[in-house]
């Protein structure tokens, strides 16, 4: 295969197995999630170890492409740029917190979980990517 | 515990295969704010990674069955909780995958501050709306 296809398979695959972990784990499921952020009270801690096993491997991913010139597929690595720890880091980490353990849906999970059909999920996202348009164009994008 | 130590690992091997692939940070997030761009071409590969990511639930379904998945039906938190993420995110420029995996796994302390936040205000609002009896 070419590197154009493969530059299109790439993404779709890293997306079933993304989804597959959600799923295996049980990100997907809301109340799950809840229990999760619950440590005052019926806490249940299972989910710590999606963070740990998912950081430990994608540690060692980004070690290895330091050693690398570029990524298998394409021409340069698109590291993040921003390095500042500013009000608005901490506000928009805030807002999402708060929104995350109101329902207990993250963005993954939310766009996964609409393959269940329920219309309650279809409210959810619509009002996430509304969200999501009135940041865009009140604040804009990071500089 | 070993379901979401397996599921966690995979996680993890599709954030690494986006990066080593392709030079991208498996942020959904990103994905999100680049659908909205995706008239731009350089953009694409999150319409595939969204792709990816629906076509995991029927699959799933084939091998494991239905999953389970509880959620609040009451409508004004779910739009009010929706917006928050939606501009949270955007602001903040990530959420549990973007910062919570990519950046923690890359040692940003960008991330590890924007995880520290974003968790400890989930684990405060589930308090909340567990004494308010929401």
């Amino acid at each position: 295969m070419n590197h154009k296809v493969l530059k299109a398979v790439t993404p779709l695959l890293a997306g079933i197995i993304f989804g597959l972990g959600l799923l295996v784990s049980g990100m997907n499921n809301p109340a799950k999630v809840r229990g999760f952020l619950d440590i005052f009270g019926d806490w249940q801690p299972a989910l710590m170890a999606v963070m740990v096993a998912a950081i430990a491997i994608f540690a060692v991913a980004y070690a290895l492409s330091n050693r690398m010139k570029q990524p298998w597929f394409h021409s340069i690595f698109h590291r993040p740029s921003l390095t500042v720890l500013d009000a608005r880091l901490l506000i928009g980490a805030a807002l999402f917190g708060i929104g995350w353990g109101m329902v207990g849906l993250c963005p993954g999970p939310a766009l996964l979980d609409i393959m269940t059909g329920q219309v309650d999920v279809l409210l959810f996202v619509a009002a996430l990517l509304v969200g999501n348009r009135i940041a865009h164009y009140s604040v804009g994008p990071a500089k | 515990m070993w379901n979401e130590l397996a599921g966690g690992a995979l996680i993890g091997i599709a954030a690494a295969l986006l990066w080593l692939g392709i030079g991208r940070i498996g942020g959904i997030s990103g994905v999100i704010a680049n659908i909205f761009l995706i008239n731009q071409g350089h953009r694409n590969w999150s319409l595939y990674f969204f792709a990816g990511l629906l076509a995991s639930y029927p699959l799933y379904v084939l091998m494991a069955g239905t999953p389970a998945m509880q959620m609040t039906a009451n409508k004004v938190i779910l739009v009010v909780a929706g917006l928050l993420v939606g501009m949270g995110t955007y602001i903040g420029n990530g959420c549990t995958s973007g910062h919570g995996v990519c950046g923690n796994g890359r040692l940003s302390i960008r991330s590890m501050v924007a995880t520290c936040t974003f968790m400890v205000f989930g684990m405060l609002t589930v308090l909340i709306m567990n004494i308010l009896g929401l």
